[in-house]
């Protein structure tokens, strides 16, 4: 039997082994990236919402996120400085602060989290998928780097229900658009059954994720889906989907989570293994990540776990039965992306939401309101009383924002935390008087 | 009967633009037992079927200036523009009762998840995100927008009872060339000679088009462009620039003649960018829906919520525009918190500055009321351009 719980670096947070794991396999793959050029590596650009990691590798491309390397930047505390920099060359403060630190990033060097330069794309692959800013964001990244840049419109799902006509429009966007250019500018011929061949793999580790993710229905859950989830999902949202490395992490992971039930043990926090579970919550909209372990601290102290989130299916709502099925390679590729949650009604979101406080019996709904994504913000008000309503359960609004550290107040989130955590001892209370 | 003249049609309408009940909307749909009402927000969708379909489309531009907001703003956090909170306001107040079905085009995400919203606010009416292509290829993005727009075409058809023909369709597409033949018209007689159309008015005369049938909206066209044409207006000593920005939130009337006033002619917009979306006519012989579908492939506005494939045509509608209407600057307008336009700024501006173009950027909401620093901030943009042009 694995040891659970390994004492990583700095000396005082605690980490599952799986999260020292994840960290080898991400430094090993920045490494890739930042000596993509000395090795002859070609690298594309992509994004995290339709992400189709599986076809880049049949062109032996290596994966690069911006998303991720903003999120990175903003875990270092170097996003602030990235912003503050882009800014100055005339982007707006009111817009995505991801583009912002990417760019800022860029204007200060690009160095990635491993302290190399990251090689500028040969090519960027624009997956417009649940996200306006992605348009914009590539058409930016376009200017400065001069590469190709492949266009992938995925439709909104705003009924509710796939189309053929989307799915055909996605397909032939792929043969016609997608796949040519990724030939020409990688040197490499497009083979279906690689393509079979990685799709099959990213539905096994699909499978040990669902598994994972739904074990935080146990009442205490021996995961945390929103904090700790963000650990679960990098490797399938990165650049690891359709490897051997995923289905190895996965069950890795998925044997440590079984042996936490098999325990009875609640999520490793960062300070430990968590204490007593008193509040299950779902939690709606991306985490803050300047200061993602004194927000997530907020949540442990107060014995709060996180049973179920709505980012953590941001690249893929597999949990809802979705896999990557290597008999209808494009297709699969089309409905992956027609299915992550950004690219959903909002209708669906709330059904999604209302599911979750139900299947993993939560005791409300808080939602984490970022200031600079519309793609998640519009709309998540009505959201939130519409989950109320339907479950009867209580549910919160705090607002943070992804990399901007000037818009988390950590004072003003932890007082609505605890004033929320009150709300739902009272509900309780209310509950049990009635019964 | 005497034509009107340019203050009588301005004043009727001024009216319209402060109807925030659609009164003639609501009269036209009682005139006739069955007539049904679709509206729709910025930037665009093909209103040609919706008139095939016997219906009204009615352009939904938010609330101006003067909706007091109440409801919208528990809908929406504060680092939302104001469209959506004043169009949720419109809905809750039973502003909209009457209508029948609304379409939210694709242009951002904050309007894209105001579909759904609308679909649980008021369950009981038609709404539908419309989706458009940002490929441009007939067989890619064309066949998909096909694809959309016979959807729905089916839906309005299930809504009013009875079939969309194309013959029908045809004659709604001559009807709109028409409009927009007129709208173009304006726009010229404004770019060629700005003091005797000003873009107050120009605006006004244009906006009544989202709410009058378009047939009645052509008349008024036509006699605003003749009866400016015959009036005599002094010419001001005012420096021409386009203004771009503004293709969804409407900027207050007043933040308009404030240009107006500190200086400028505006020769060049992207206000209501729906009434001049399609470039040149759309052709009437054929498959009326795969022509509309090519008119919007192939001979369509440039705007920040549209996908540019071709770098080197980034940014060039403006620096045409400006070119075209003579311009001496540009004035970069977007709405506080606007993605497509603040995301794009930057791009335009690098294309304006390879090109010797000035310009200044500020922004605003559809209810600012404070003038004064969008005064200051034009007007001594307007002296820097006469500085420069001296030099």
């Amino acid at each position: 039997m694995r040891k659970p719980l390994l004492k990583a670096s700095p000396a005082d947070v605690e980490k599952d082994a799986s999260m020292i794991k994840q960290k080898q396999m991400m430094t090993a793959h920045y490494d890739r990236l930042t000596n993509a050029k000395e090795n002859g590596d070609k690298v594309a650009s992509t994004f995290v919402p339709g992400n189709l990691n599986e076809l880049l590798m049949c062109f032996d491309l290596v994966n690069n996120l911006p998303e991720v390397n903003a999120i990175q930047s903003g875990l270092r505390k170097q996003s602030g400085a990235y912003i503050m920099e882009a800014e100055r060359a005339g982007h707006s403060e009111d817009v995505c602060t991801y583009v912002k630190s990417d760019i800022g990033m860029m204007m200060k060097g690009n160095i990635g989290p491993n302290g190399k330069k990251l090689p500028d794309p040969d090519v960027l692959l624009l997956s417009y998928t649940g996200c306006f800013t992605f348009l914009k964001w590539f058409e930016l990244l376009r200017e400065q780097y001069k590469c190709p840049t492949i266009f992938l419109q995925t439709p909104y799902v705003a009924d509710g229900k796939v189309t053929p006509n989307m799915i055909q429009y996605m397909v032939k966007q792929l043969k016609e658009n997608v796949i040519p250019v990724l030939e020409e500018v990688s040197g490499v011929k497009f083979d279906i059954d690689r393509l079979r061949e990685y799709l099959g793999k990213s539905a096994k580790a699909e499978d040990d994720l669902v598994y994972i993710l739904q074990s935080g229905k146990h009442v205490r859950s021996p995961i945390d889906a929103y904090f700790g989830g963000i650990y679960y999902i990098g490797p399938i949202f990165g650049a690891f989907r359709g490897t051997d490395d995923a289905i190895d992490y996965y069950r890795f992971l998925r044997d440590e989570v079984d042996d936490r039930m098999l325990k009875g043990l609640g999520p490793v926090t960062p300070d430990g293994p968590m204490g007593e579970e008193k509040y299950r919550l779902v939690v709606e909209g991306p985490p803050n990540y300047t200061s993602f372990r004194q927000f997530w601290k907020m949540f442990y102290e107060e014995g709060a776990t996180v049973v179920a989130s709505s980012y953590t299916k941001v690249g893929g709502t597999y949990d809802y039965g979705f896999r990557h099925d290597p008999d209808r390679p494009l297709e699969t590729l089309a409905e992956y992306c027609l299915g992550v949650y950004t690219n959903r009604s909002l209708p669906s979101r709330i059904d999604m939401l209302s599911d979750y406080i139900n299947e993993y019996q939560a005791d409300g709904l808080l939602i984490n309101s970022i200031k600079s994504c519309n793609s998640f913000s519009a709309g998540q008000l009505l959201i939130m009383r519409e989950v109320e309503k339907r479950t009867g359960k209580p549910a919160a609004f705090i607002e943070t924002d992804l990399v901007d550290p000037r818009y988390f107040s950590a004072a003003n989130v932890k007082n609505r935390l605890e004033s929320y955590f009150q709300m739902v001892e009272q509900k309780r209370s209310g509950a049990g008087a009635a019964a | 009967m005497t034509n009107p003249t340019t203050s009588e049609i301005v004043a009727r309408c001024q009216e319209l633009y402060e109807d925030l009940n659609f009164t003639t909307a609501r009269e036209w749909k009682a005139a006739e037992a069955g007539r049904k009402v679709i509206g729709y927000l910025p930037v665009y969708i093909p209103r040609e079927i919706i008139h095939a379909a016997g219906m009204l489309p009615l352009g939904i531009m938010g609330g101006g200036d003067n909706l007091e907001v109440i409801h919208g703003d528990a809908y929406y956090q504060s680092y939302i523009c104001r469209i959506p909170r004043s169009t949720v306001e419109l809905g809750v107040t039973g502003r909209l009762d009457f209508v029948d079905g609304m379409l939210f085009p694709s242009i951002c995400d904050v309007i894209r998840n105001l579909s759904g919203m609308w679909k649980m606010l008021f369950p009981e009416v038609y709404s539908k995100y419309f989706d458009v292509p940002q490929t441009y290829q007939d067989e890619i993005g064309g066949t998909f927008y096909m694809g959309e727009m016979n959807e729905f075409r089916a839906d309005l058809e299930k809504i009013s009872g009875r079939k969309i023909t194309d013959e029908a369709l045809r004659n709604s597409i001559e009807v709109y060339n028409e409009n927009r033949q007129l709208v173009n018209e304006l726009y010229t007689l404004r770019a060629q000679k700005p003091w005797l159309a000003p873009a107050s008015e120009a605006y006004l005369v244009v906006r009544a088009g989202l709410v009058l049938p378009v047939e009645e909206h052509s008349v008024l066209l036509r006699q605003y462009i003749d009866a400016a044409q015959s009036e005599s207006r002094p010419i001001k000593d005012n420096s021409r620039v386009v203004v771009t920005g503004m293709f969804c939130e409407q900027p207050p009337l007043n933040l308009i003649k404030s240009l107006e006033l500190s200086g400028c002619f505006v020769v060049d917009d992207d206000f209501m960018l729906v009434s001049r979306w399609l470039i040149g006519d759309v052709p009437l012989e054929g498959d009326p829906i795969y022509n509309l579908s090519q008119a919007f492939l192939h001979h369509s506005m440039s705007t920040a919520a549209k996908y540019e494939p071709n770098e080197e045509e980034k940014g060039q509608f403006l620096v045409r525009a400006v070119k075209e209407t003579g311009a001496e600057g540009v004035i970069f307008a977007s709405t506080s918190f606007c993605d497509p336009a603040l995301l794009d700024r930057p791009m335009l501006q690098n294309v304006l500055k390879a090109a010797g173009i000035p310009f200044i950027a500020f922004k605003y909401a559809e209810n600012s009321g404070q003038m004064q620093p969008i005064r200051e901030q034009a007007g001594t943009f307007v002296d820097s351009i006469k500085l420069w042009s001296a030099a």
